[in-house]
């Protein structure tokens, strides 16, 4: 085990640093309102999380992260710009047995500029490429923008591209959606046997039909998603390119130039990911400037798609093996989710000074 | 001293009696119809511990009884690394039920858990919270939707009439045991026919912190693997 001292003196060393750089230390509270977390992260949280309840406040957790009350703080008294940093424990349950930390430290740096977002990504990343300079770690990036913009300009439905988007990041079902509506899986028997019976009548009387209509999803509800699985039934697969295309890039691992290259042959097929990969380019060479070797620098276009569900631009991580141990992203989407209308663009990422710690140990 | 937990009513002890007896370990309450304690004959050496059916993980888990008999699904949902605290011995035949998702019968847009997931994405559009999934079996279920990529639900804590939480108006849907489905029909309810969660079934378990040699003694003689 890693001297708890030496933890915290890293954790120290680190909070410097994002000070040094500008930002403004945030105290957040250790108990937060499990509400809003629930609301962000689905049901999967309270896994992860330890979930206890107030007498009053009602269902509370304890921080699993600071996202959320860094965001909360500054979208209700935050400076236009500003950049926070802050350092404190972290709790997640660990539903296997073993020797997982439950409570450990994370120190993070996030900036809210709207102004150069590609300059901000860079001094971010470059910013951590530095602290953590010297050991020997993997730094993987990637960008979910590319992956929505790509969603966003094929030849579906609205309703089938908002379908994929918000199973972005469960790649699984985001797959399997895919799958079908470029007709690459067979429509399953279970779903056939269930159009066949929506075709059998007006929706109102098959509701009436089926049974006294319970709670409080609606009748008129039920009928809407009647009439749009049928609808979507006779709808046109995506086209065969554009799904190979789709494929294709979810794939895509490479070197970051490489990756460019690459990326503009598949805008040949799906011009609407131009403007994402011009804000791809302006990043490297935002990169570059910030000295950042971007020759080797690895790019995954799926990187980050199994993390928490709220990046939607750049996404990093600097790695050891299987361990995390930085990793972050820009989350303009959340900004506007939790700021009550308003919105700014944000980037930001935390260290875990505990597995730095014990890499300097070890070395 | 072998100590061996049963459930200490109904059906289950019933049956987890009977399946014992045929094997030569003659388990009976003792005392009084309303008490819970019991006696084993045949068997020297073997003390009979009567619990609730939901409390036996637990005791196994702590190594408080060396076996134990259990649903299937209490020990799966109970324990976290399940297989690693207990061990299965013996599958025992009896209490089949299967844990699955049901929503209102009147959902004619409903069948799958694809359609069970658009249709929360859609719920929770139009009433600004997620979907209610009422369950006693959180981590089996959460478990399950994780895997399967589901969002926009919430699970709400359910200990007992869950067919009737939906017409209650505190949950859009239920995750339960069933074994003939006739309690869900009863509550105008019916089962998603992709999402069987769980086939559960009563089960002989041994706490993986019971190594002693009279327990491997005792199953041989029950004619179990030790």
């Amino acid at each position: 085990m890693t001297p708890k001292a030496s933890i915290r003196a890293e954790a120290d060393r680190l909070f410097a640093a994002f000070q040094a750089a500008g930002a403004v230390p945030v105290d957040a509270d250790i108990l937060l309102p499990a509400e809003t977390l629930l609301d962000l992260y689905g049901e999967d949280i309270r896994a992860k999380a330890y979930v206890t309840t107030d007498p009053v406040l009602g269902e509370m957790m304890l921080r699993p992260d600071f996202t959320v009350p860094v965001v909360q703080a500054h979208m209700a008294h935050g400076a236009d710009p500003a950049r926070y940093c802050y350092s404190g424990e972290v709790f997640r349950a660990q539903d296997h047995l073993g020797a997982q930390a439950r409570e450990s430290l994370q120190v993070g740096f996030e900036i809210f500029d709207r102004q150069a977002p590609e300059r901000a990504d860079a001094e971010v990343f470059a910013l951590f490429g530095a602290l953590l300079a010297g050991l020997n770690l993997r730094a993987v990036t990637g960008d979910i923008g590319i992956l929505m913009a790509a969603v966003r300009g094929i030849s579906a439905s609205d309703k089938r591209k908002a379908a994929l988007l918000r199973h972005i990041w469960r790649p699984h079902r985001f797959r399997a959606l895919l799958d079908r509506f470029s007709g690459r899986a067979a429509m399953p028997a279970a779903r056939a046997a269930l159009l066949a019976r929506l075709a059998g009548g007006a929706p109102a009387d098959l509701i009436a039909a089926a049974g006294p209509l319970i709670g409080l999803r609606e009748a008129d509800e039920i009928a809407a998603r009647a009439v749009t699985l049928l609808e979507d039934a006779k709808a046109a697969p995506i086209s065969a390119l554009e799904a190979a295309m789709l494929y294709d890039l979810l794939q895509l691992q490479a070197p970051a130039p490489a990756a460019l290259t690459h990326l503009r042959g598949i805008a040949v097929h799906l011009p609407a990911i131009l403007p994402a990969i011009d804000r791809f380019a302006a990043r490297l060479e935002a990169l570059q400037s910030q000295g950042v070797d971007v020759a080797t620098l690895a790019f995954e276009a799926s990187h980050g798609r199994t993390a928490m569900e709220y990046y939607d631009g750049f996404v990093f991580s600097f790695v050891n093996g299987e361990e995390i141990v930085a990793s972050g992203g820009r989350y303009d989407a959340l900004t506007a989710v939790l700021g009550q209308g308003r919105s700014i663009p944000a980037v930001g990422g935390i260290i875990r000074p505990h597995l730095v710690a014990a890499l300097r140990g070890a070395a | 001293m072998v100590k061996i937990g049963v459930p200490s009513k109904g059906r289950l002890m019933e049956k987890t009696f009977e399946w014992f007896g045929a094997r030569g370990l003659r388990m009976a309450k003792s005392g009084s119809d309303r008490e819970y304690a019991g006696v084993v004959e045949g068997v020297a050496g073997v003390e009979l511990v009567m619990l609730s059916a939901s409390e036996v993980p637990r005791e196994l888990a702590a190594g408080r009884i060396d076996l134990g008999v259990t649903g299937t699904d209490l020990v799966r949902d109970k324990l976290a690394d399940w297989d690693r605290q207990v061990r299965e011995v013996a599958a025992l035949g009896f209490g089949q039920a299967d844990l699955i998702i049901a929503v209102p019968a009147a959902w004619i847009d409903v069948d799958t858990l694809d359609d069970l997931d658009a249709a929360a994405a859609a719920f929770r559009a139009r009433h600004g919270f997620r979907l209610r999934i009422a369950t006693k079996y959180h981590r089996l279920v959460r478990d399950y939707l994780t895997a399967q990529g589901v969002a926009d639900y919430q699970l709400i804590d359910s200990q007992g009439a869950t067919e009737g939480t939906v017409k209650n108006l505190t949950a859009e849907a239920i995750a339960d045991i069933t074994s003939s489905g006739e309690t869900l029909r009863a509550n105008h309810l019916k089962v998603l026919s992709d999402a069987v969660i769980l086939r559960s079934q009563a089960m002989l378990y041994q706490s993986a912190l019971s190594t002693g040699p009279e327990v491997a003694a005792l199953l041989a003689q029950i004619g179990l693997r030790p």
